[in-house]
């Protein structure tokens, strides 16, 4: 995405003629055009980010007044097992959920390529988990994942002959229900990324491959996955993203438990922030999740560059 | 031979081949529209306890929606309907503006602005939820505070960084000759605004349209900090409240998430092009 929006601003516009007469307007009528986003943007995303900064620096109390703790909340999420532990399930469950969906997404991408009109409908029908509400859908597989041998899950592995689970409501398994739920609403959007980038791999090359005999497998591999590398590069970048600061599955699903075995670090938060009243280290908490997300984000650019030189 | 796809499948002939794509897609379908075909169904079924969430029909029934009544569940979706209507009226007038400006001016400090939409975009929201909600408690020089009220679900939505992109990608490719014979024929800054570039991009409406509205509806976060009192909820969050009901087991909470579910479907569907359009223009949801 940003990659497609810097070059296309890249690109010069056309010389425009301007009426002279009207030189110092053209500026002012685009501030104007832009001050409804720029003021929107001020007061609930750059205002509230250093708000936050400046909070996270304070032991803050509603009554008494903010008491200044310097570095002191990030000292105590630091030490802190509980954040150490919600960190850890937030990496396991982006990792988990991103690398999923990317590899399910590839496999049913190329299963489901091509013109043919039922194509169509099943792309369709896949995609649908993308666009539902996330409380509603998490309500939904909440429900499937009854714990009892006839709840809905137990009775499809059932099937299969596998023994019921727990789901949810083990300390065990409480972390991979969950990347189940959302590896499935991940992976359409996944494979409909790949799908637009199959569209544009070069026919040619496949007819040039078919000519010097070169076997399937040799195509995919030589051909068609370097084609899509780019994609997944983005796909990986805002997949991981999301996963870090996931708040609805988890708060809905299991909000954190059993026994904190799934608490990540937007849950653990939240409770610190509303119902603990722990403004000042919740701020922190927002902060070091920020900068994990900034420091990801960085890092796979410099693994991008590094495998494109 | 064709080669249409990656892996030809297409082209592979014979019962077979037939056969195996029938079981592929099949499971495919089954596998991602499953649960919510078995809301659907349980939706309008008995539906007693957990154990009761169905693919088949049972009884039909109207029973759920009807105690659904009784549990405020039509006030949480016309909450939801007033925040995600005028919330989506607000960020798409405040998009087209802002792409406007983006698009077709040229003038110092453009450049930044752009780096700023996309640090928006960079952003998870859920990161600031914290102090976001003490900034919507008082808001900076205005004194305004914002917690209870409407304006603090509709607002913060008001500006989306990906609304203003698409709507700025597209209002570049507007040809500079129609606004200037326009301009020439001396019509206004509005004038022009509203009357030439506006209808000319009416596909991109559609898609921030379509976008704007499932990234509304699904708010979980703001809501939940902004609607401290339960008639001002919406419905995502009212959900958690209604899990169980000792006279109609689960059968509210299925009614009201299907409630949930089907206007972002409904939009998807009938605006699928220019959702899919979105996707693929390298826009992605953030």
């Amino acid at each position: 995405m940003t990659s497609t929006v810097t070059r296309a601003g890249a690109t010069t516009a056309p010389p425009r003629r301007r009426a002279h007469r009207v030189r110092w307007r053209g500026p002012l009528v685009a501030w104007l055009f832009l001050a409804p986003a720029l003021l929107l943007f001020l007061y609930f995303k750059f205002i509230p980010m250093l708000v936050g900064l400046w909070k996270s620096l304070f032991k803050v109390q509603t009554f008494l007044g903010d008491e200044w703790v310097g570095l002191d909340n990030y000292r105590t999420i630091i030490t802190d097992d509980l954040f150490a532990a919600a960190i850890w399930h937030s990496v396991v469950l982006a990792l988990g959920t991103t690398i999923g969906s990317l590899v399910l997404g590839l496999g049913l991408a190329l299963l489901i390529e091509g013109p043919a009109r039922y194509l169509w409908f099943v792309r369709t029908a896949a995609f649908l988990p993308v666009v539902t509400t996330m409380a509603a859908v998490a309500e939904v597989w909440r429900i499937m994942f009854h714990p009892a041998d006839n709840g809905m899950l137990n009775v499809i592995i059932g099937w299969a002959g596998v023994d019921p689970q727990p789901w949810l409501a083990s300390e065990h398994s409480s972390l991979w229900s969950i990347m189940l739920m959302s590896v499935w609403r991940g992976t359409p959007y996944d494979m409909m990324i790949f799908l637009a980038g199959l569209v544009g791999v070069d026919r040619t090359l496949y007819e040039a491959a078919a000519v010097d005999g070169a076997s399937t497998w040799r195509r995919l591999r030589h051909i068609t996955l370097p084609a899509l590398r780019p994609v997944f590069w983005i796909l990986f970048t805002l997949a991981a993203i999301r996963g870090l600061r996931v708040f609805v599955e988890v708060y809905v699903l299991t909000n954190g438990g059993p026994n904190n075995s799934s608490e990540v670090l937007m849950t653990l938060i939240y409770k610190l922030g509303f119902q603990k009243n722990e403004l000042g280290v919740a701020s922190a908490g927002g902060i070091v999740l920020f900068l994990a997300t900034l420091a990801l984000t960085v890092i796979v650019q410099l693994m991008r560059r590094r495998q494109a030189s | 031979m064709r080669f249409d796809s990656a892996l030809g499948l297409e082209s592979r002939k014979g019962p077979l081949a037939a056969a195996a794509r029938f079981v592929v897609y099949g499971l495919m379908v089954v596998a991602f529209t499953g649960p919510l075909v078995g809301l659907l169904v349980s939706a309008f079924s008995k539906t007693l306890d957990p154990t009761s969430f169905t693919l088949w029909p049972d009884e039909f029934t109207l029973e759920n929606f009807v105690q659904a009544g009784e549990k405020n569940v039509y006030l949480y979706l016309l909450n939801s309907f007033v925040v995600v209507g005028f919330g989506l009226l607000l960020q798409m007038l405040v998009s087209v503006f802002a792409a406007y400006a983006l698009a077709r001016k040229k003038f110092r400090g453009m450049t930044v602005v752009m780096l700023l939409m996309l640090a928006t975009m960079m952003l998870p929201e859920e990161i600031i939820a914290i102090p976001l909600s003490l900034v919507l408690a008082d808001l900076p020089v205005l004194h305004l505070n914002l917690i209870g009220t409407y304006a603090g679900m509709i607002l913060p939505v008001g500006a989306w960084g990906f609304s203003i992109l698409v709507m700025t990608e597209f209002m570049k490719e507007v040809p500079v000759e129609l606004e200037e014979a326009a301009r020439i024929d001396g019509a206004g800054e509005l004038r022009i605004f509203a009357t030439i570039i506006v209808p000319l991009c009416r596909p991109a409406l559609g898609v921030i349209g379509v976008f704007g509205f499932t990234m509304i509806w699904d708010q979980y976060l703001l809501p939940l900090i902004v609607a401290t009192e339960s008639s001002m909820w919406t419905l995502p969050i009212a959900l958690r409240s209604l899990r169980s009901d000792e006279e109609v087991g689960i059968g509210v909470l299925l009614a009201a998430s299907l409630l949930a579910l089907l206007p972002s479907i409904i939009a998807f569907l009938a605006l699928q092009r220019q959702f899919m359009r979105g996707l693929t223009s390298g826009a992605v949801k953030g």
